[in-house]
């Protein structure tokens, strides 16, 4: 529980020696209302260039979050932490939640500044804010490093407020009170609670004032294992979804789309009669398809099965990874003239994935003449309403958009496709809509990760590396939801300046942990023709993969361990502690049967960094195993990841995001993968995209959080998916005595009979009853 | 327009609408009760796995006509009232081992695994690891691990 007896400096007066101190604001209403800026003003980061050897690396001066988080200072609004009667404290959060656990860690960084109990703390996402600009996106793993100072602000000031009502209400000097678990003693015993002087603490006017944090050395709640805030929620079925919503008239929608990838509608041979099927009210022709709205949406899925449809081609008309392939080769950047010294040299293929969410795209949208409601799960909801506003003809302040609680992202909630197609069917219905994604337009239509070759050629000498290149060629990667507008606006500040989107935030993202000498990386990209975006941990999970993969082999070559020729060639403590923890923790190499091995692998980035050990069994009775239409193929028997994000808030919360991470890693290097085809993708169901399920799943799981060395929150929502990738693939590797250069290695064996494309959505079974068990 | 009466969380309830339409929606479109996801539609992805007398089912794959009046559904949001307790044990290994992430997967997890144990149980034995590798509800979030420990920890309260 939280509780601390000593009080804080009052919010106002001389601060105390030494304390950094931060402005914030009391503002003007009926209960106490706190804010500061949402402007963590962290500057960048120098490290020391490798000692003799220079380095281009952009990440070494500035990276991707410190972008994020310097492009807020100019613009940013004010977030507010409210304190109600009924003893709660509540935030509205601009961000999106989607799993990652970044309400409950707000609410602890509130509990903490406050010494109120963290069940009283109330998260809540804040509908889109287009005052904050750039500041409302949730990306990059920024969320805790972006916020983590600003809601602490906000609540210290409130906790000042508190204490100096309380002085008066307890007729007590500041210096007297204690706080603990939203209590307030004074003098002599007597007490007072935090909801009990909410209208007493409130403003009449809004001041600036200052405040003083509390230190780390006094954190009860930071820092300890915390339960999620929404799990009694998440168990009951309490917690709701954009489809869990009872938005009043909005009926089910659903959209018969083309059958290859961005087909346009031609024309619509039966609308009449699909719109007299049952429970069908409406039929539409949109931007994307034939959008049809019904009572239920087991009847939409009827109605679209039924609609008679002639396409116009699409983007990507008779397109297959062959001919992506080639497309990719011909766009690839020249290595160079072969090295003069030795060198291993590797080119690796990343197939299409998909970043399809549990939950499928969807939005409900109520569009009147002069005004739009919309509800949906949405990273950057700013340029979601902008664009909704510019779609409908608008103005900005006529749109209204709630953030909803996401039934995962892992990207793709960046971008706001469905919200745009529900505005559009409730405009030209004249009614509200609850639209949503079958699964099969989700995997089909949806949004990629883009296949992508990595080329790498490291020269050495000895076991002294003297350079290292990687070229890493990608379909491009759609960042048009906003991180584009951000490197826009920063790059004038920046070394890259002469570079695109793309490339900037591949430089930004990308770095060289290793003492590799000259080292280069560079991304060219090809062919906008498919429906791409970030996928969680971006380039990362391939561009390490392959350097992985290329630091076994030449530590292979020249009779080095693997992991002994990582630790030696790390460039600083933090990288080399959390390889030496997992080969610790993982017993690296400890003897194995044949067709077994371990394998490791490291990764930095959002000032965090990780290591993965894994173990993996790819014996024929494992590989064999049978599973009815699933995957099953090598199994991990084992992962320990080591994490060191800096300062943790909620370490619960950090193991269960390196969790999935891991996850994410075993599927992308092993089995899922979208398979293109005749210009569409041939997946439409789970069990043709194969995520990890539990036949796959390692049935030893270690996580371990180093120590804090730096005091400052990390990047973790993403950060072990490209080690976890690697890891596995250099077990592999070392399993089958073979190196793997296309992923996931079992995309050339195509593992289920593909669905029809018309009607592009399966009709539902019938036969239910004869499952149960 | 056919009358569907069933049983729902201890209640009988009766909806009009085509005996041919999936529970699933009958579930969430019509009678609002949402705990039930739609994560595929055909019987795949497990999102909306609920139980039908005592038994999990998907239903998404079960047409409405195809209940008596005296068959009883129980989605997420009946199942502690079939342990007379504001929690079932399972939901309650859920929270104690922070299982969730999105949640979205979740009601469905909870209503598979309970079905689970229960089987292993009629069969008068533990739960395997064979019997965890066979649950096929997809976590896209990845918490496979906490689910295996929170099924074994929940059954030992079952």
């Amino acid at each position: 529980m939280p509780g601390a007896d000593r009080p804080a400096p009052p919010s106002s007066g001389s601060p105390a020696l030494g304390r950094r101190r931060f402005l914030g604001y009391v503002l003007a209403a009926p209960t106490l209302v706190t804010a500061a800026e949402l402007a963590p003003a962290e500057p960048a980061r120098a490290e020391s260039a490798a000692a003799d050897v220079p380095s281009a690396d952009v990440t070494e001066l500035v990276d991707l979050n410190d972008v994020m988080s310097a492009a807020a200072l100019p613009t940013s609004g004010l977030i507010t932490v409210q304190v109600h009667t009924d003893e709660t404290v509540s935030f509205a959060l601009p961000r999106a939640e989607v799993g990652q656990g970044i309400t409950t860690s707000t609410a602890m960084l509130i509990a903490e500044e406050m010494d109120v109990p963290l069940a009283n703390v109330r998260v809540t996402l804040a509908d889109a804010r287009p005052e904050l600009v750039f500041n409302q996106l949730t990306g990059g793993s920024n969320t805790t490093i972006a916020t983590y100072t600003p809601v602490r602000v906000a609540a210290a000031v409130a906790r000042g407020r508190l204490l100096e009502a309380a002085a008066v209400a307890l007729d007590s000097a500041v210096t007297e009170l204690t706080i603990r678990a939203g209590v307030i003693t004074g003098r002599a015993g007597r007490s007072t609670t935090v909801g009990a002087l909410a209208e007493k603490a409130a403003a009449l006017r809004t001041q600036r004032v200052s405040t003083a944090l509390k230190q780390s050395d006094r954190f009860t709640v930071i820092g300890t294992p915390q339960g999620r805030i929404d799990a009694l929620d998440a168990v009951t079925g309490r917690k709701k979804f954009t489809m869990d919503l009872d938005v009043p008239g909005a009926a089910p929608t659903m959209v018969c789309r083309p059958p290859t990838i961005n087909g346009r509608v031609g024309s619509v041979a039966n609308a009449d009669e699909v719109r007299a099927m049952p429970g069908v009210t409406d039929v539409v022709v949109i931007t994307t398809g034939v959008a049809v709205r019904a009572r239920t949406f087991g009847q939409c899925i009827d109605a679209v099965r039924a609609l008679r449809v002639s396409w116009k081609p699409g983007s990507a008309e008779g397109k297959s990874d062959e001919t992506v392939r080639r497309e990719l080769a011909a766009a690839e950047l020249p290595l160079g003239l072969p090295p003069l010294t030795p060198s291993v040299e590797g080119r690796f293929t990343f197939h299409f994935r998909s970043n399809s969410a549990l939950e499928t795209n969807c939005a409900i949208a109520d569009v009147r003449s002069d005004r739009a409601e919309v509800w949906s799960s949405l990273k950057a909801p700013i340029v979601a309403k902008e664009a909704i506003a510019a779609r409908l003809g608008l103005p900005l302040g006529a749109v209204t958009v709630h953030v909803t609680e996401g039934g995962g992202s892992f990207g793709r909630k960046l971008f706001f496709d469905a919200a745009l197609e529900a505005v559009e069917v409730s405009r030209k219905t004249g009614k509200p809509v609850k639209l949503m994604w079958h699964r099969a337009d989700d995997s089909r239509q949806g949004r990629t990760h883009p296949m992508a070759t990595s080329r790498v050629r490291i020269a050495h000498v000895g076991d002294t590396v003297l350079s290292y290149k990687q070229r890493h060629t990608s379909v491009a990667t759609d960042l048009g939801h906003g991180f584009g507008e951000l490197l826009t606006a920063m790059a004038a500040k920046l070394p890259v300046a002469d570079l695109g989107f793309s490339e900037t935030f591949f430089q930004l993202s990308q770095s060289m942990p290793y003492d590799f000498g000259v080292s280069s990386r560079l991304l060219n990209e090809t062919d906008k023709g498919f429906n791409t975006g970030s996928m969680r941990n971006v380039y990362s999970p391939d561009v390490t993969c392959a350097r992985e993969l290329m630091i076994d082999k030449l530590a292979s070559k020249t009779g080095k361990d693997p992991y002994r020729f990582r630790r030696d060639s790390l460039k600083d403590e933090r990288s080399r502690a959390v390889l030496e923890k997992v080969a610790e923790v993982g017993r690296w190499g400890r003897v194995m049967p044949d067709g077994t091995a371990q394998g490791i692998a490291f990764h930095s980035e959002y000032h965090s960094a990780s290591a993965v050990l894994v173990e993996i069994d790819c014996r024929p009775g494992t590989i064999g195993r049978p599973v009815r239409d699933g995957v099953t193929g090598p199994r991990v028997t084992k992962v320990v990841l080591a994490v060191d994000a800096g300062l943790t808030v909620n370490p619960r919360g950090l193991e269960a995001q390196m969790m999935g991470c891991a996850m994410d890693g075993i599927a992308l290097a092993l089995t899922s993968s979208l398979h293109l085809r005749d210009g569409y993708f041939l997946e439409a169901s789970w069990d043709n995209y194969f995520y990890t399920r539990q036949w796959n799943t390692p049935p030893e799981l270690d996580t371990v959080i180093m120590p804090d060395t730096t005091g400052k929150p990390g990047g973790a929502g993403e950060l072990g998916v490209a080690a976890s990738m690697a890891a596995v693939a250099c077990a592999y590797g070392r399993a089958t005595g073979t190196m793997p250069t296309t992923f996931p290695v079992n995309h050339g064996t195509l593992s289920f009979e593909p669905k029809p494309t018309t009607p592009p959505v399966p009709q539902s079974p019938t036969d239910g009853l004869d499952h149960a068990y | 327009m056919p009358e569907q009466t069933f049983r729902l969380n201890g209640e009988q309830v009766t909806v009009d609408i085509g005996d041919d339409v999936r529970l699933l929606w009958v579930l969430r479109d019509v009678l609002g009760v949402t705990g039930p996801k739609y994560g595929c539609g055909i019987n795949v992805c497990k999102a909306c796995t609920s139980h039908l007398n005592g038994r999990a089912v998907n239903p998404c794959a079960i047409p409405v006509g195809e209940l008596t009046p005296t068959d009883e559904v129980t989605t997420i949001e009946g199942l502690a009232d079939t342990v007379s307790a504001d929690l079932h044990p399972m939901q309650q290994a859920w929270i104690d081992q922070d299982v969730a992430q999105c949640g979205y997967c979740q009601p469905g997890q909870i209503m598979a695994a309970v079905a689970v144990v229960r089987r292993a149980a009629e069969e008068g034995r533990e739960v395997t690891d064979a019997d965890l590798d066979g649950i096929r509800n997809i976590c896209r979030c990845g918490t496979y691990v906490r689910i295996r420990e929170a099924i074994r920890a929940g059954a030992e309260n079952m």
